[in-house]
């Protein structure tokens, strides 16, 4: 296979949105301003459930000054049944609210206000009065264990369980054993941007300005939901505000604005309330994960058993893999994962960012280190001595696999001095302790089809309904047509986020930069190969071309465009099919993190003092926002170990913690120099352009290093995510 | 309805507005200046951060009212023209932003940040030995960053700060 050749992918180019976003430019759903201004609504939450609405009182909100109308159950235009078609799948399948008195969760709509200016529709939601007669909710997973059962399917893996050797054998005759619960807390993506929509019908045909990671999913779930026909539906998502899986389908506020909108017949715009977003947007459930690891006297592993429990909304189908890691990390003869959920009356739970990893490693990176303690072994040389030839659970072959270099790469550039005692480094008041972790991560190729357009004066134009939600969409799409056409950059125009542009599997899973890049790649490449028949045509024996200016540049000539293409343009497609790169291989992203962390010994506040991530990402299609990418995951991570906790109250099933004074991201000085080496690499066997995913991949393993040094700071073993002083406190060492 | 004159950008408003409408609404729903975004609407996340009279403030935590005769600067007035300020300039360069939600909002904090550093005013880590990224952390620790571009955005303001010292 030839390699693409590269003069612009892989530099650090500046991003081609850069000017827009630091000028006030960009375009996000809430600044989207029509022809006919937007009605505001505003979502009345259930404050009580799982049950029935008996009172709904809005006569005095209907009365309310500027209020156009108030929808209820009883007035919302109809809507096919929630969940519907049953074979859909969770982005696609119907979203239907206000479908009837029926109660699912706490905070679930029971009605949006549809009013003039925001302030009149915040103020008439609070004079709706509503009685709820509630029945039991199951809210707690791990309190009704018992009734925990097997999931259809996981989201991200083949399989529920997997069972491979015998577990109990192994374990038993193992020389040194961890036998653990791992917890971790329920987790909000927070994006910065909170779910917006902005609906308008015209006639039947209903536009969409939202914040959306996948336009064609959307673009379904709009369509199963209402019952009208796909082509009735235009999503326009120019640019999101971050969506870390919590946008990848559709949420509350885009039901409610498309609902009222065709109700009040105007446009309606729904900004979900930080407080919203809490019950309104989607959540990483909480998880009960027990370990339990057998090794030999020498540091082999012999058996790993990983079992999951956590909690999944009821009429949503998604459950998280956190053992899918553990599948893939380290040779063993005996390998049993396991994932139960326990369906609950609870908002939406759906993926964040890394779905599996960022919790599963957090988890099996902590008992591995436990582990290699037990054995004596410095943790490092712990996952060199247990690098598996091929895929621990089905032997299959690795499509490249290049963890122990990331783990030595960055154990030299750390400055990994081996595990030292526990409790044993101190600087007057901070007991200091370093931790390391092995980061891994699927590396996916979707189906995506891509359009390019040239014009007989030199300019390049690409579409594709991807999306840009922070990740460097228009950026690294900009770079790969350049260079497969041999064209500058700056004359390259790529528009994205629009369902009338051909469809791709949108942002997620890592998978975005890779399907789409190829999908732009094959467009271009097509493009390429109709110049240079119309050459051939023309009496040119060429078999390479470049673009300058208005001109075809070929090895001996320089040809006029518009002499080749006409006045209109010349237009392709491309698209990439995944079965092409399907090796029946495993294919994986793979890194090494190390941390250092200070802990108070009087009060057990933990600070991260430095994080190092070296990590094997194939080709590196932007050096800058590739960067930038891990270093926000690698932040991710910090936040999943020390900060990140949603509280819910079991009572009610309530979440508590709904605003940043409450549910702590990582503020600026919670992150401290973060040092990111990407090894420079080719994966040939994942796509045309030889990169692989790292939009999770930074994530991974960053946590569980974190907590690893916290360790080995204290002495204490934490087993609860996040880790917080009071964790500490009890157990500190005494000076 | 009470009417307010306000300066936006260099330009004056005068306008009829609801008592309960927050700067940051009048900014973006009245003059439709929709560079300054809204995070949380509750004075937690810094995505609404602009500049009143020099001084940076949550927008939406301050009523449109309580500014008549107040001088405001969004994220659309920091260029000059076609000229962009040099921390938008910085901003790009050190690719101190991935989704660009929370940019707005740091640029007005930073931007105000450069003139607490000019006139001397002390923050909470302030003290003869602290770094001056640490207190640019500190100082910045107000605007929320889902996406982690905090380490550019020191690079970012340091290098401008750096250059003004
Ligand atoms: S929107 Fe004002 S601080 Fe968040
Ligand atoms: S750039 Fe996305 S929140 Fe800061």
């Amino acid at each position: 296979m030839n390699r693409p050749s590269s003069s612009i992918v892989g530099t650090p180019m500046d991003r081609v949105d850069g000017l827009a976003k630091v000028t006030g430019q960009a375009c996000y759903a809430a600044d989207y301003r029509g022809d006919r201004g937007a009605a505001e609504g505003y979502i009345v939450e259930a404050p009580a459930a799982p049950g029935r609405i008996v009172r709904l009182d809005v006569e005095a909100a209907e009365q309310a000054e500027g209020v156009i109308a108030v929808i209820t159950h009883r007035n919302a235009p109809r809507q096919r049944p929630h969940g519907m078609p049953e074979d859909a799948g969770r982005f696609t399948q119907s979203h239907a609210l206000l479908e009837r008195d029926r109660v699912r969760y706490f905070g679930e709509p029971i009605a949006l206000v549809v009013a003039e200016t925001l302030e009149q529709a915040r103020h008439a939601a609070k004079l709706v009065e509503v009685e709820i007669d509630c029945g039991e909710g199951t809210f707690n997973p791990f309190e009704n264990a018992a009734s925990a059962v097997k999931p259809d399917s996981l989201d991200g893996a083949d399989q529920v369980d997997t069972d491979k050797g015998d577990f109990d054998t192994e374990y038993a005759g193992s020389d040194h054993r961890v036998d653990a619960d791992y917890h971790t807390s329920a987790q909000h993506a927070a994006a910065m941007e909170p779910h917006t929509t902005v609906a308008e019908w015209d006639g039947d045909d209903l536009t969409v300005h939202m914040a959306i990671q996948i336009v064609s999913s959307a673009v379904e779930a709009f369509s199963n939901t209402l019952g009208i026909d796909k082509e009735r539906i235009r999503i326009v998502s120019p640019f999101t505000g971050g969506g870390f899986g919590s946008k990848l389908g559709i949420h509350n506020e885009a039901v409610l604005a498309a609902l009222a909108a065709k109700a009040v017949d105007r446009p309606v715009r729904v900004v979900q309330t930080r407080r919203n977003l809490f019950s309104n947007a989607p959540h990483r459930s909480r998880h009960r994960q027990k370990l339990q690891l057998g090794a030999d006297k020498k540091g082999r592993l012999k058996a790993i058993r990983h079992a999951s429990l956590a909690a999944m909304a009821r009429d949503y189908p998604f459950a998280e893999a956190p053992a899918s890691p553990t599948r893939a990390s380290y040779a063993v003869p005996a390998l049993r994962t396991t994932h139960r959920v326990v369906k609950a009356d609870i908002p939406k739970v759906d993926s964040m960012r890394a779905p599996g990893e960022a919790i599963g490693t957090l988890t099996f990176e902590t008992a591995i280190d436990e582990l290699a303690e037990a054995c004596g072994i410095d943790p490092v040389e712990f996952r060199l001595r247990n690098e598996p030839d091929a895929d621990p659970q089905t032997g299959k072959p690795f499509a490249d696999r290049r963890l122990a270099e990331c783990l030595r790469q960055g154990a030299a550039d750390f400055g990994w001095q081996g595990r030292q005692a526990p409790g044993s480094r101190r600087q007057g008041r901070k007991l200091l302790g370093c931790g390391m972790a092995t980061a891994i991560r699927p590396n996916q190729l979707n189906p995506a089809e891509a359009e390019a357009h040239l014009t007989p004066d030199g300019r390049l134009r690409v579409r594709l309904d991807m999306t840009d939600i922070g990740t460097g969409s228009y950026t690294i799409l900009t770079q790969i047509a350049a260079d497969a056409l041999s064209i500058a950059p700056d004359r390259v125009t790529v528009e994205l986020g629009d369902s009338e542009f051909p469809e791709t599997a949108g942002s997620g899973g890592s998978f975005g930069a890779a399907s789409s890049g190829s999908a732009v790649y094959e467009a271009c490449r097509e493009m390429v190969e109709q110049l240079l028949s119309r050459l051939n045509e023309q009496g040119h024996t060429v078999n390479s071309v470049s673009i300058d200016g208005d001109r075809v540049m070929t090895g001996e000539a320089s040809v006029p465009l518009a002499t080749l293409i006409d006045a209109g343009g010349l237009t392709v497609t491309g698209e990439i099919d995944p079965d092409n790169y399907d090796s029946g291989e495993k294919n994986y992203s793979y890194g090494a993190q190390f941390a250092e962390v200070e802990v108070d010994a009087d009060t057990g506040e933990i600070r991260l003092r430095r994080l190092l991530g070296v990590f094997d990402a194939g080709r590196i299609l932007n050096q800058k926002t590739a960067r930038s990418q891990l270093m926000g995951g690698m932040i991710f991570g910090i936040g999943g170990a020390l900060l990140e906790q949603s509280l819910m109250d079991d009572r009610y099933g309530s979440f508590m913690n709904r605003d940043f004074a409450e549910y702590h991201i990582a503020v600026n000085r919670d992150v401290p120099d973060l040092q990111v080496r990407m090894l420079a690499g080719y994966s040939e066997k994942s796509n045309p352009l030889g990169s692989k995913g790292l939009g999770e991949l930074g994530i991974c393993g960053a946590g569980p290093a974190i907590a690893n040094a916290v360790y080995e700071a204290t002495g204490i073993r934490v087993r609860k995510f996040p880790i917080h002083m009071e964790d500490l406190l009890p157990s500190l060492p005494r000076s | 309805m009470k009417a307010i004159k306000i300066t936006v950008n260099g330009r004056t408003h005068e306008a009829g507005i609801d008592s309960r409408r927050t700067l940051l609404d009048f900014i973006r729903d009245t003059l439709n200046l929709t560079g300054t975004k809204k995070g949380c609407d509750h004075g937690q996340c810094g995505a609404c951060t602009v500049i009143v009279n020099g001084r940076r403030i949550n927008s939406c935590l301050s009523l449109a009212l309580s500014h008549d005769g107040d001088e405001v600067t969004t994220v659309e007035g920091l260029a000059e023209g076609d000229e962009l300020h040099p921390l938008q300039r910085a901003f790009i360069d050190h690719d101190a932003f991935q989704c660009g939600f929370c940019t707005p909002g740091q640029l007005c904090s930073a931007a105000a940040l450069l003139g607490e550093f000019r006139e001397g005013l002390p923050s909470a880590v302030s003290g003869s030995h602290t770094p001056f990224v640490e207190e640019i952390r500190e100082r910045m620790s107000g605007n929320l960053c889902r996406c982690g571009a905090y380490n550019h955005i020191v690079d970012a303001i340091a290098a401008v700060a750096g250059e003004k010292r």
